[in-house]
């Protein structure tokens, strides 16, 4: 075969298509990547050594920051490891809010993922539709919390609000509505020919190899392992809703996207029956001490986020802050297995593929 | 020499630098009403002097040449682009009447400018010391010279049927049959291999916005960037009044309706060919570079030249032989 002169080719950290500040040194024969290196660490900020300083109720807004495409999910991991570690109760209502919310937000992310990717792709109309779709999620998070990003809606021992009069019901019609516009995205792009192309048989990993680099969420169910955290590891109230755990084949980009657009039909099916079961009324607010004061141990708490599991893990000293904390963030894992999924791929599947892992750069660099 | 022949290209040029305006108008709208949104509508009613304004603001920008940049070649590729794609429509017969040289062989003479158009991309990527334009135009070149080859052999079967190169003879001889029906499986092929050569969605690998940033025209601002658009909408105006020409029958009009003046028929078929590629870019990803070209060696060409080979094979047939 011909060769022809190695380049190095800098991808970012101001690329369209890396999602956010990544930056990723790729050395490339003709079109064909020889090795690639992620560079990480231009979106920095130290969460968990502020956090060392912070009382628990203010790292919450600080986890908001992380995974800034679902920011409730990130307000539930800490919550959980706190209320863990004190032992405190979660009134009914609060959980059942806590799920909804968290749900939706899987839904969120999951639209942004979608659009971004398809975007990736060189396709645009799925991108607006998605965004669209999206809004109605924050719009509903806005009316619950005032916030349409950063929500800092959870609190140790409950939530900070009670849902407005009437928002339970614009949840159960927004359900209604997402599962038909579901159907609209299959139409769109599932029997896309030139999609199916771009996605079939390409980032192929085996099981073995995604446990060995620790990868969570749908990268890690694609390769065939049910594992999922609101099942295999009950935390909340999840132990009441029925849901299937989508889980992939082949492993490849096609697995991912239908694994997780079944994911935000099972999140929707959550949300619904949610909705239906909603406790009529009760406090959103546990009984928790003014100021919180973790006894002195350890904890590991984990959820599922919509990139896989987040945990978190809280050394206490018996003082209000946290002797030390330290986040399991999933992006930051599910991104190792990239130079090796990239090594002899085309220039243009590196988009794709760094599309499929679903990061969020706020998460990688913490 | 005659008035007309000074007035004519002018006005030729200007209804052309019109529709580049109205298409790119045209396409955010279409793109728009696809994608829920309302399009340009801030500038002019409706936003109909959107495109005006947006010209008027690259006039005025800066104009900056990288410093390691080849200066000259830099500055004259732009220009290398957007000449061809006037010069092709020197060829296209409008209406039987309204057109600007009876040239025996047009379709050859459209065929050879309009490829190089691609010398003047090379040449800017080239030029632009930057390794993802380099990677765009290279795409460009390999793109754009595999697939003249399916477009030349698609129509192939025209002028076997035809029997001449001369666009005028070509549409007088669709006067009872578009070109469409009987050199069908060449239709499919031309409208690919076209849709390839304008570098649009979703082939539009040169200027792939999420992997090579922008594509050849990466470091080309303010003017000199909009003489490389100017060439691709002048493009979609060569292409569209050609693929009309060649199997849409031209200025003629079906079903016996000769009362609408063939200059509407002209346009209507033309508009159609339009929205098909607007409409394309609102729904399609884009594909790889590898399976584009294997696309059109292994899917097009055969497809060309199974065509040709069907058409003759039709002119020997009884009956059927006719409408060759």
């Amino acid at each position: 075969m011909l060769r022809t002169e190695e380049m190095l080719l800098n991808v970012g950290p101001q690329h369209p298509s890396t999602h956010g500040v990544l930056r990723l040194v790729v050395r490339i024969d003709g079109e064909t990547i020889v090795e690639a290196e992620p560079v990480i660490g231009y979106l920095h900020r130290g969460t968990e050594k502020l956090a060392e300083d912070l009382n628990y109720t203010q790292i919450i807004p600080y986890t908001d920051r992380m995974d800034y495409l679902s920011a409730m999910t990130n307000n539930q991991a800490i919550v959980l490891a706190v209320e863990k570690l004190m032992g405190l109760e979660v009134p009914e209502r609060a959980e059942y809010l806590r799920v909804i919310v968290t749900e939706l937000n899987r839904v969120a992310s999951h639209l942004v993922w979608l659009g971004t990717y398809l975007l990736d792709l060189g396709a645009m109309s799925p991108f607006l539709y998605a965004f669209r779709d999206r809004e109605m999620i924050l719009n509903l998070f806005n009316e619950l919390c005032g916030a349409r990003l950063t929500y800092n809606y959870m609190r140790v021992g409950g939530v900070k609000w009670d849902a407005p009069p009437g928002w339970i019901e614009k949840v159960a019609e927004f359900v209604r509505y997402m599962k038909e516009k579901l159907d609209e995205y299959h139409g769109l792009i599932s029997g896309n020919e030139i999609f199916l192309e771009r996605t079939r048989g390409i980032g192929i990993y085996d099981r073995e190899t995604a446990i060995r680099y620790g990868l969570s969420g749908a990268n890690l169910r694609v390769t065939g392992v049910k594992w999922d955290l609101r099942k295999d590891m009950p935390y909340s109230i999840y132990d009441r809703f029925e849901f299937d755990v989508p889980v992939g084949e082949t492993g490849d980009l096609l697995d991912k996207y239908h694994c997780r657009m079944r994911e935000m039909a099972e999140s929707l099916r959550i949300v619904e029956q949610a909705v239906e079961s909603f406790p009529e009324s009760g406090p959103v607010m546990g009984k928790v001490p003014r100021v919180l004061r973790a006894p002195e141990g350890e904890v590991y708490a984990a959820i599922e986020s919509p990139r896989g599991e987040l945990g978190v893990h809280i050394v206490s000293k018996g003082k209000d802050k946290p002797w030390r904390l330290k986040f399991r963030r999933p992006s930051f894992q599910n991104l190792q297995i990239l130079p090796e999924l990239l090594r002899g791929q085309n220039i243009a599947n590196l988009v794709a593929i760094l599309g499929g892992i679903d990061i969020v750069l706020g998460e990688v660099d913490g | 020499m005659q008035v007309s022949m000074v007035l004519g290209p002018v006005l030729l040029m200007l209804v052309v630098l019109l529709f580049v305006t109205y298409a790119i108008l045209f396409e955010r709208k279409v793109l728009g009403w696809i994608q829920n949104r309302p399009g340009p509508n801030r500038v002019g009613p409706w936003g109909l002097l959107q495109t005006v304004a947006d010209v008027l603001k690259l006039l005025i920008k800066e104009d900056v040449v990288p410093r390691k940049a080849d200066a000259s070649l830099f500055k004259f590729a732009p220009v290398i682009a957007f000449v061809p794609a006037f010069a092709v429509l020197a060829v296209i017969p409008f209406t039987d009447t309204l057109k600007f040289s009876d040239f025996a062989v047009g379709l050859l003479y459209y065929m050879a400018i309009s490829s190089i158009t691609i010398i003047g991309i090379m040449a800017g990527s080239w030029a632009s010391n930057n390794k993802y334009a380099l990677l765009g135009g290279m795409r460009s070149a390999a793109q754009m010279i595999s697939y003249e080859i399916p477009l030349v052999m698609s129509v192939v079967g025209i002028i076997m049927t035809v029997g001449s190169l001369n666009l005028e003879e070509i549409v007088r001889a669709q006067k009872d049959v578009w070109f469409i029906f009987p050199q069908f499986v060449g239709f499919i092929v031309f409208l690919i291999a076209s849709v390839s050569e304008l570098n649009r969605t979703p082939f539009d690998l040169p200027e792939a916005e999420s992997e090579l940033v922008a594509g050849y025209f990466v470091e080309y601002s303010g003017f000199r960037f909009a003489f490389f658009m100017l060439a691709e909408y002048v493009y979609v105006f060569a292409m569209a009044s050609l693929t009309t020409v060649l199997f849409l029958g031209g200025w003629n009009a079906p079903f016996g309706l000769t009362f609408i003046p063939p200059i509407i028929w002209f346009a209507v078929k033309f508009v159609a060919i339009v929205f098909f590629l607007f409409w394309l870019r609102g729904t399609m990803p884009r594909i790889r570079v590898d399976q584009l070209m294997q696309f059109a060696w292994k899917v097009l060409l055969p497809l060309a030249i199974f065509n040709i080979f069907l058409t003759a094979l039709f002119k020997e047939l009884p009956v059927i032989g006719n409408w060759y």
